[in-house]
């Protein structure tokens, strides 16, 4: 001891000795020697001392575990801040020691009987804290005697005892009936309790989904929102969290809670006031719009969430997060609020970029100039990453208030006179999608932006630069020079800019044929002959075969008008808004991904989903009745020929090819046969539009809506040319067929017996009959006829039965239908009644037609445009249904409707589940989107539809079903 | 809930943990130390760290970080609020919060961390209970208990915990009873390059000392509450009282608390007390640039505008600044380019300015960006919001206690762009 003061002295300046620092000092050999024997020292005062040592070592690493039995041996003391002391070294080593702790239990045991409510409680709570299997069979009475305990400072501790317990022995706790006790303690007479029995319940529930634990019933959230307004902080962002799980009855009960959670509101608690906002958030959907409450409520969310902003970064970071949320479900709320979202020069990056995001949301017409200026403003700071994102939003405020595109445009020109090179190659990234949005109109600033061509060195931006001057060659004098100048580094340039400048060139070329041949064939003999890269290559030929075959072809696909790019971007799929929206205030909303992607140990978590109105107010959003007769009225579109492959195919997406597996080699490819590498192979590789860079997509357009018979031919002639392969219109592709079923008996049909299926094949729908003469007379003179019909099929052209069908003869016909025919709307939709003459009789059946075979090739939609298009589908439309016993995965299951043109545009994988976002397009332009859910192991699959025409929807799942059990 | 806490100083390492639940390695900082690096400044590391099976999350203050490990679903305000309260806690017990004074009380900090949570659950957060529980060190009680040997554990159950006012203790007793409240207003406003407001708000507290002896019940009415419409509360307030009456009625915390922070947003009308004059060019092709300041008072009903400091950002590409001021002293640091220039107070008849020249690097282009200007000021004896206290009443005792209002109005985030 003496040693250890003379060293104290040596070390620090006397004046610090008062200070735990000293504990620090001892680092030297033999001290745990040294502290053994202080803790062994009759003198209560070393003793303490000795332990605050040991505490010491231990908070900064130290491994001071050898001192296990002196510690412990200084436990039976009356002294409370050594007791104290020596708890914390017991829940720290305890776990490395066990069969030491075990010498603790009877001293735990005693504290429990302890008179002093302080010293039951500490007891019990440290005992819990004691991760060792032993201890905790001896910590069962004295719990259940402190969970009954009349003190409500030990019931509290002894409610989160059973969590800790939980943890370390679930099974016991379960037997040892804690879970019922703890259940029992919600209504318990201090709201202290109340919250921390939730607060346990809470815990434990989450490793137990599907247990009811917090049985939720009107009588406790009752008890709840009692306890609410007396409860600590901390207590009350329990029991919201809690509350929020609840389903209220109906719009009055909502209400009524609604009500009385309002005033934490105005809490300055930031955690209790983003949960109140939860609550609010997600009960505010069962009251109806039109309820001068509904938009009282409304008014009362906003200045909380604008005081959030006004607290410390981190605080503010989480809240913009959710903030971000909100705005996307109710962008009423903070509409006016736009200026708090204004950056300030000095805000931590973290929060300046969410701001960013923000702002863009809120864009509208009216706050557009202000919102301008200060993006503006913000192109000049400091920092490049923020800088870059300020100008990519003034793009983003162009596509989505059309009135200020010109301003957003004048905008950006001024930021590129600025020459600061990252501002001018991000400029003209956006000014490209403002092209796109807005075609034809601001060509006047091509001239600046040719201006900057040298600067340009980042791939996105050459890109961008050659797709505009492919794009508006016939405006650009020396287009062809400045494409020329981009050829001589081809090699050199990423991917994205080659197949850029290939389709650039092949543009300018059909626009200024004269000019340019030398240039055309230039490109293209650098993107077939010496380049590597199979996209290029294959997207080389394409057009090689195309200029060479039919010029006119060519330019109807390479010009063709391109579909406008969406408007709001980054948009999350509504259903996992609906999710997060269950979710604020957690980890999930700020990393606005289901709780369940990310959190261990939560696996089985229940998905949230908001619930749905009560009210009349949503009576808007229903169906309106034009949209739901479009089955009947829509105007019957073209005939989908070989145009729509082709366009299809030729949609390819700028971003590298990130498909599973590596893309096969085109000789491999062709021994699939010609139609079937085109129609889903090809597509499924080279259109896939993985990336999500669909505005660039763009640089080639999407496939025309239908393209003139008279081009089918020779386009396709040529590509069967190109693939050298003579694979006819016939070869069977991935769609799917049913088996042929008797339409029409011999009995009926004076001996005439027909049998058939549909199918589709390379876009045409095919009906297939067997005709059998079960007569005994020959049958000549075959013709057929339909009945108008839902979709408006008719024979495209006579029934080829050209030599007389002799007794006992069957002979095997294909008629290639149209959808351009009368339409009437049957019941069932599918029905198609058709009459068939011969020389003896007409005769007449009905059979079904599988609706897949209504599914046109270019039914991918865009990932935005199916998001915003699920979104503004109202849920009325949506219909759910289950596929039992269907033994694939996911992958599988994506291939083999994508076969019968179902595309998969988004899967996400959540715990296990796949899901997977398809799109449907039948050939009267009703879209069919889809949610199919596959849950690895579980054969029975959900789909989820949603149809503007929801009278589809039940052909379409059987369709699903069919397709996907063959 | 909350596993663990490490706290980490600004050259990255750990001088303290602590596990509430199993003991989390300390290696799962790495990746906080991961994104440490990235950061440009301190300030911009990301509060919530994503780990393969943990989630950081982390406050930086007194440029200490306090990171908090997580492992399931816990809302990250909650941690965030708990971290700063924890900071708050520390600074109360110690005065500073430093890492020299966290290791000089590495027993108190120990304890109170564990008095504040349980299992990750808080558990005593108020400072009022903690102080009954943990005696705050003091010189004198260090020595005292070193020569007799008494703790500074509280033997007893602290009372507060238990009552329907959990923030005050009972028996509190005092010789001089008092009531003090502050009214502090913060401006938050962002001018543009022509002087005219982008946006500006009043970030406005009511902080309240408060040494009164049994169970006060205050009362404390407003001239015009009607400024009041973004409030946030002290746990004490009746919320009720408020909604109907528009009056603070409240059983104060014993000592020192935050009764009431409240936000005037921009649609209302908020004064700007002072202007600025700027001109900040560079010419191209020039290695000079010029820099000429004024500043002025505006809208302060007459009371003087005090402490002031401007402080600028310079643009990368100045190497020097060579200025004249009309008062105060300035100073420029060449690394990071940071003006400053400690103005005092502004006197109307004489403005204050600052002009000269800036020489920029030879050769070097004319810079991009613009020097955005904070300021800071103090005006005493006024809310710029307009706020004033009516009258504070006092019931359930009998004695008269000695009240005093003050009011200041300070800049906040008060930004003028060039």
């Amino acid at each position: 001891m003496q040693e250890w003061a003379n060293q104290l002295c040596e070390n620090r300046q006397f004046g610090s000795k008062m200070t735990d620092s000293k504990y620090f000092t001892t680092t030297k050999k033999g001290e745990i020697f040294e502290l053994k024997a202080e803790l062994n020292s009759d003198k209560k005062e070393k003793k303490k001392e000795a332990v605050k040592k040991v505490i010491a070592s231990m908070t900064v690493g130290k491994d001071v575990s050898a001192l296990f039995p002196d510690v412990v041996n200084c436990m039976q003391t009356d002294n409370l801040e050594l007791k104290k002391l020596v708890y914390l070294y017991l829940m720290n080593y305890a776990k490395s020691q066990p069969d030491m702790a075990i010498m603790a239990v009877n001293t735990f045991v005693k504290d429990c009987e302890d008179p002093n409510p302080l010293i039951r409680a500490l007891a019990v709570r440290t005992m819990g804290c004691i991760r060792v299997d032993k201890i905790t069979e001896y910590l069962c009475e004295p719990l259940r005697k402190c969970l009954k305990d009349e003190d409500p400072y030990v019931r509290k501790t002894a409610a989160v005892c059973v969590a800790k317990l939980h943890d370390i022995n679930a099974q016991l706790v379960e037997d040892q009936g804690f879970l019922d006790t703890l259940k029992d303690l919600i209504s318990d007479s201090n709201p202290m309790v109340v919250a921390n029995a939730v607060a346990a319940l809470s815990e434990i529930a989450e490793s137990h989904p599907n247990s009811n634990l917090l049985d939720l019933n009107p009588q406790t959230i009752n008890k709840l929102l009692t306890a609410l307004n007396e409860c600590t902080e901390w207590g009350q962002i329990f029991i919201l969290d809690c509350l929020a799980n609840y389903t209220p009855r109906d719009d009055r009960e909502s209400q009524s809670i609604c009500e009385r959670v309002t005033p934490r509101l105005s809490h300055a608690n930031s955690a209790v006031v983003l949960s109140a906002v939860k609550v609010l958030m997600k009960f505010m959907e069962m009251l109806p719009k039109d309820l001068d409450y509904y938009g009282t409520l409304l008014k009362k969310l906003a200045p909380p969430l604008v005081t959030l902003l006004s607290a410390e970064p981190e605080l503010q970071y989480v809240a913009l997060r959710n903030i971000n949320l909100i705005v996307q479900r109710r962008p009423e709320i903070l509409k006016h609020e736009m200026k708090v979202f204004f950056v300030k020069y000095n805000d931590p990056i973290y929060v300046k970029l969410e701001k960013l995001d923000i702002m863009i949301r809120l864009a509208s017409q009216a706050n557009i100039a202000q919102v301008l200026a200060e993006l503006k403003e913000y192109a000049t700071e400091v920092d490049v990453d923020f800088v870059r994102k300020a100008v990519r939003a003034i793009g983003r405020c162009a596509i989505k208030v059309e009135q200020s595109a010109e301003r957003c445009v004048s905008t950006l020109l001024d930021l590129i006179q600025t020459k600061v090179n990252y501002v001018v190659q991000e400029a003209i990234v956006v000014i490209k999608d403002i092209f796109r949005k807005y075609p034809n109109k601001y060509e006047s600033v091509i001239a600046t932006l040719c201006e900057n061509l040298d600067s340009l060195d980042e791939p996105e931006a050459r890109a961008a630069m050659i797709w505009i001057v492919g794009e508006y060659a016939e405006r650009i004098d020396n287009a062809d020079e400045l494409l020329e100048s981009f050829l001589e580094g081809f090699h050199d340039e990423s991917t994205q800019v080659q197949l850029q400048l290939l389709t650039a060139i092949v543009k300018l070329f059909l626009k200024k044929p004269t000019e340019t041949q030398e240039l055309v064939q230039q490109v293209l003999s650098l993107a077939t002959q010496d380049s590597d890269n199979p996209d290029l290559r294959d997207r080389g030929y394409i057009y090689w075969r195309l200029l060479s075959t039919d010029p006119v072809a060519a330019k109807e696909v390479v010009l063709a008008e391109k579909p406008l790019i969406s408007e709001e971007t980054d948009l999350i799929e509504p259903t996992l808004l609906e999710e997060l929206i269950c979710h604020i205030g957690t980890l999930a909303s700020v990393y606005h991904k289901p709780p369940s992607a990310f959190v261990e140990g939560s696996r089985g978590v229940q998905h949230k989903r908001l619930p749905g109105s009560a009210g009349s107010g949503e009576s808007v959003d229903s169906p309106d009745p034009a949209s739901a007769a479009g089955v009947t009225e829509a105007p019957p579109a073209v005939i989908p020929s070989q145009g729509d492959l082709l366009g299809d195919l030729l949609n390819l997406d700028l971003t590298p090819p990130t498909a599973t597996g590596p893309p096969p080699a085109p000789s491999s490819g062709m021994q699939l046969g010609a139609m079937d590498l085109l129609g889903g192979g090809l597509d499924s590789l080279l259109g896939g539009d993985i990336g999500g860079s669909a505005a660039m997509g763009a640089g080639f357009g999407a496939a025309p809506a239908a393209m003139p018979a008279s081009f089918n031919a020779p386009v396709s002639g040529g590509l069967d040319d190109l693939f050298d392969l003579g694979g006819s219109v016939g070869m069977p592709m991935g769609a799917y067929s049913p088996p042929k079923t008797v339409w029409l008996p011999a009995m009926k049909a004076k001996g005439l017996e027909i049998s058939g299926t549909f199918a589709r094949r390379a876009g045409v729908i095919q009906m297939e009959m067997t005709l059998t003469n079960k007569a005994m007379s020959v049958m000549t003179d075959f013709a057929i006829q339909f009945n108008r019909n839902s979709f408006g099929l008719a024979p495209a052209g006579p029934l080829q039965v050209l030599t007389p069908l002799s007794p006992n003869q069957s002979i095997e016909v294909s008629l290639p239908l149209s959808t351009v025919g009368p339409v009437m709307k049957m019941e069932p939709l599918t029905n198609l009644q058709v009459a068939v003459k011969n020389n003896i009789d007409v005769f007449y059946f009905s059979c079904q037609y599988p609706i897949s075979m209504l599914f046109v090739e270019d039914g991918k939609m865009e990932r935005q445009v199916f998001l915003a298009t699920w979104k503004d589908i109202p849920n009325d439309n949506e219909s759910q249904f289950q596929i039992k016993d269907c033994h694939l995965n996911s992958d599988a299951a994506s291939n083999k409707l994508q076969g019968s043109n179902v595309f998969t545009i988004a899967k996400r994988t959540v715990e296990g589940q796949d899901m997977l976002y398809q799109s449907t397009k039948l050939t009267n332009g009703i879209w069919v989107l889809a949610e199919l859910r596959v849950q690895a192991g579980n054969p029975n699959y959900t789909v989820s539809l949603k149809c503007r025409a929801p009278e589809v929807s039940q052909c379409v799942f059987q369709s699903y079903e069919a397709m996907l059990k063959n | 809930m909350i596993h663990s806490l490490f706290l980490v100083n600004a050259s990255g390492d750990i001088f303290l943990e602590k596990h509430w639940k199993s003991v989390v390695s300390r290696s799962v900082c790495d990746y906080f130390f991961e994104a440490q690096e990235r950061a440009t400044e301190p300030e911009n590391v990301p509060p919530v760290i994503p780990t393969p099976h943990h989630y950081l999350i982390s406050v930086l203050r007194h440029r200490i970080y306090f990171v908090a490990v997580i492992q399931s679903e816990v809302p990250p305000l909650f941690v965030i609020e708990f971290l700063h309260r924890v900071v708050d806690t520390f600074q109360d017990y110690f005065g500073v919060c430093t890492e020299a004074a966290i290791k000089d009380n590495v027993v108190v900090v120990y304890e109170l961390l564990e008095e504040m949570l349980d299992n990750g659950f808080p558990l005593a957060t108020e400072s009022n209970i903690l102080k009954e529980l943990i005696k705050p060190p003091t010189i004198l009680r260090t020595m005292v208990n070193t020569i007799t040997g008494l703790t500074n554990v509280g033997e007893q159950l602290p009372t507060g915990q238990l009552s329907v006012v959990p923030w005050r203790r009972t028996g509190v007793k005092y010789t001089n009873n008092e009531a003090y409240f502050d009214v502090v207003e913060e401006i938050d406003a962002i001018i543009d390059k022509s002087g005219s407001t982008i946006t500006a708000e009043i970030q406005g507290v009511i902080d309240a000392c408060v040494k009164l002896t049994g169970m006060p019940d205050l009362t404390l009415s407003f001239m015009n509450p009607r400024l009041l419409d973004d409030v946030s509360f002290h746990p004490c307030v009746r919320f009720k009282r408020w909604e109907a009456e528009r009056i603070l009625s409240f059983i104060p915390p014993d000592g020192n608390f935050r009764l009431l922070s409240y936000h005037v947003s921009s649609q209302n009308l908020v004064a700007i007390p002072v202007y600025v004059k700027h001109n900040i060019t560079f010419r191209e092709g020039s290695s000079q640039g010029r820099f000429d300041l004024t500043l002025g008072p505006k809208q302060t009903m007459g009371k003087a505008v005090e402490s002031v400091l401007v402080s600028s950002q310079l643009p990368r590409g100045v190497l020097n600044a060579n200025l004249n001021p009309s008062q105060g002293t300035y100073t420029f640091d060449p690394v990071t380019k940071l003006l400053s220039w400690d103005v005092g107070k502004i006197n109307p008849q004489k403005l204050p300015s600052l002009k000269g020249t800036m020489s920029l690097q030879a050769g070097a282009s004319k810079p991009d960006e613009n020097p955005t200007i904070n300021i800071q000021f103090k005006i005493q004896q006024m809310a710029i919001s307009g706020l004033k206290v009516n009258r504070l009443d006092m019931y359930g005792e009998k004695y008269k206690p000695f009240k005093g209002i003050k009011y200041m109005t300070k800049a906040g985030k008060f930004q003028v762009r060039t």
